[in-house]
């Protein structure tokens, strides 16, 4: 019988723990294929986060770090110093990266460490219950928002990728989103793009992936999906904003 | 090897880098900005790494992350600098990296002082982070004590897969004193199966973690730290008792302290009063027995604790001396140091009391 789909090698046999409909699982998915057609699975190392993410240690199916909550970039900048020739990843939420562990990532922007992250935007505190992220939009409501993040109380959302491409070592900055097809395989592009920069030796590289959370949302996948689209796309806009390339 | 004239925060920087150390990451604070410093000249000289982090904070992180990855890493502080590492020491107990963290303590609590001090002893002994964890902490009161600890450290840290604290203070990390760099007794070493190295296919992916979700899990995990750190107790504790016997009056004192307390016992010697030290040169593990037995000495009236602190060792001396003689204390706080004249002075009292 031929084979007309195969798991990647990327990822273990670990049944993942996410809810139904959360696209944390389409997200592991592109960075293990990734991973596995660039041949860089058995060289890699990746960063674990806390977040709804951190059990990402059993199921990338390479050596692993599970760091303190937001500390992933300052973890993979010791990996990476210690093993230049390995390719180093972290995978981090909007908590976790832009709240609790913004100074670890602009600081590894900053000094051009060469690894890739991978950060998972879906504008909630997923694994603790729903509370407000620095990503949460404006009016939208959150366990610690009850009647919709203010704005002149929680300011605005932080939109991370303008902020990170002002950085001159941040070479590769990419935001896209996967709630269909079409998107998710541009998502897996960028994704190989920012590892391929990474293993030029060119900088420090991410991808914010615009990501859902049908359970904290209080919506079913379908409808969460159309929500992405609707509420954060226009507020975070897909694109890219740094390659390598722009640099010459 | 002749001896040379070494400052005390450049000499544990070179000690760290003869036992293999070849990654350090920091953040600058007085009084130990010297050992950043000399790193970022030598470190890239040995084909090491120099980092200097943005925070204390991503500091000890990447010193997981460096440890994790198998290799010999460094990072050093003062006292504000290690509350900031306290949660990444957590972790890199629970996770069992090996690694080794200098802290030059200075006065405190807040921002302190920048003068000596020993008011970490708490911090360093009995937690800092949270959860049940211990590190191995290593009180040298010379340069040269500071120079073979620091080597020797390292072989500990991989030994028992622990973080190994180095604690001076302020007067070992300035004072310049001759130093010989001498190579440490060798252990044998566990080879680092467990780091992340990249899997090369040849092998299952190893996982650098502390999370254990499931709480039988969990405290299984904390009842093998737990042998591990009896091991550790019952091979590495080290003390120097001196002229306890036949003493009247028992000091324990640790580091430069117990420098300033021998002057004292000599002076108190003159004056015909027969007094020793206990001298901790492991404050955890604590050198329990040394204490017990000076406690059940016939001759021995009370203990005199001596500390840059309002009193923090001293509770480790009575739980120690368990009611059977009395713990005295005497100390001086915020970067001021005990005189010898004082000490003689409160040993006296202690005396005059205890007849
Ligand atoms: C120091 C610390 N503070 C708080 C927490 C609790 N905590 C765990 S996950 C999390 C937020 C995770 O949100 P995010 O990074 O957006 O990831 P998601 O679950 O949404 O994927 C928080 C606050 C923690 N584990 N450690
Ligand atoms: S809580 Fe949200 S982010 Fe976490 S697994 Fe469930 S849907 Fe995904
Ligand atoms: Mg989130």
């Amino acid at each position: 019988m031929a084979v007309v789909f195969d798991k990647t090698k990327g990822l273990t046999d670990k049944p993942f723990h996410y809810c139904p409909g959360c696209t944390h699982g389409i997200i592991h998915r592109l960075v293990a294929e990734v991973l596995e057609e660039l041949d860089l699975v058995d060289n890699a190392i990746g960063v674990a986060p806390v977040g709804c993410a951190v059990f990402c240690y059993d199921y990338f199916n390479c050596d692993m770090h599970e760091a303190a909550h937001g500390r992933a970039p300052a973890v993979a900048s010791g990996v990476k110093r210690v093993h230049p020739d390995k390719t180093v990843f972290t995978y981090q939420g909007d908590g976790d990266l832009a709240s609790i562990g913004a100074a670890e990532i602009i600081h590894s922007a900053m000094r051009g460490e060469k690894f890739t992250t991978i950060f998972v935007n879906n504008a909630i505190y997923g694994m603790t219950g729903g509370q407000m992220a620095p990503t949460t939009l404006v009016g939208q409501k959150a366990t610690t928002a009850p009647l919709g993040r203010d704005e002149n109380h929680a300011g605005m959302p932080l939109r991370v990728s303008e902020m990170l491409a002002t950085i001159p070592k941040a070479v590769f900055v990419e935001r896209v989103s996967v709630h269909d097809v079409k998107h998710i395989n541009q998502a897996k592009k960028a994704i190989k793009k920012a590892f391929q920069t990474q293993m030029e030796g060119k900088g420090f590289s991410i991808v914010e992936v615009l990501s859902t959370c049908p359970t904290n949302w209080g919506k079913t996948p379908v409808e969460s999906l159309k929500w992405l689209q609707e509420n954060m796309m226009p507020y975070f806009p897909l694109g890219n904003f740094r390659t390598p390339e722009e640099e010459k | 090897m002749a001896k040379e004239l070494w400052k005390g925060n450049e000499a544990i920087a070179e000690a760290a880098i003869k036992a293999g150390c070849r990654y350090f990451f920091g953040y600058p604070i007085t009084p130990q900005n010297e050992i950043p410093e000399y790193m970022s000249l030598r470190l890239p000289q040995e084909g090491g790494v120099f980092l200097q982090a943005e925070s204390e904070v991503a500091a000890i992180n990447m010193v997981y992350g460096g440890a994790g990855s198998g290799a010999r890493v460094m990072t050093s502080s003062s006292s504000p600098g290690i509350s900031l590492k306290a949660e990444g020491i957590s972790y890199i107990a629970g996770a069992e990296l090996p690694c080794v963290i200098v802290n030059i303590v200075r006065g405190g609590p807040g921002l302190g002082g920048i003068q000596p001090a020993q008011s970490d002893y708490y911090q360093a002994t009995k937690g800092g982070g949270h959860g049940d964890y211990r590190l191995i902490v290593i009180a040298p009161s010379s340069v040269q004590e500071a120079v073979d600890l620091t080597q020797e450290a390292f072989d500990m840290a991989d030994q028992y897969r622990i973080p190994v604290m180095i604690m001076g203070d302020g007067m070992i990390g300035q004072m310049m004193e001759p130093v010989e760099f001498k190579p440490v007794a060798k252990r044998v070493l566990p080879e680092k199966t467990w780091a992340t190295t990249g899997t090369g296919g040849k092998r299952k992916p190893n996982v650098i973690n502390s999370l254990f979700i499931d709480p039988q899990e969990c405290e299984n995990h904390n009842i093998k730290l737990f042998k591990k750190y009896d091991e550790i107790t019952a091979n590495e504790t080290r003390v120097e008792n001196y002229n306890v016997e036949g003493a009247e009056i028992v000091f324990v004192a640790y580091g430069t302290t117990a420098r300033i307390v021998k002057n004292a016992i000599n002076t108190l010697a003159k004056e015909g009063i027969k007094a020793g030290m206990i001298r901790p040169i492991t404050l955890w593990p604590f050198p329990t027995a040394a204490v017990e037995a000076a406690a059940d000495q016939a001759s021995v009236k009370a203990f005199l604790t001596v500390e840059m602190s309002m009193g923090q060792m001293i509770d480790d001396v009575k739980i120690a001396a368990n009611g059977k003689k009395p713990v005295h204390f005497y100390g001086r706080t915020g970067g001021m140091i005990p005189t010898p004249a004082a000490i003689v002075e409160h040993a006296k009292k202690v005396l005059g009391g205890a007849k």
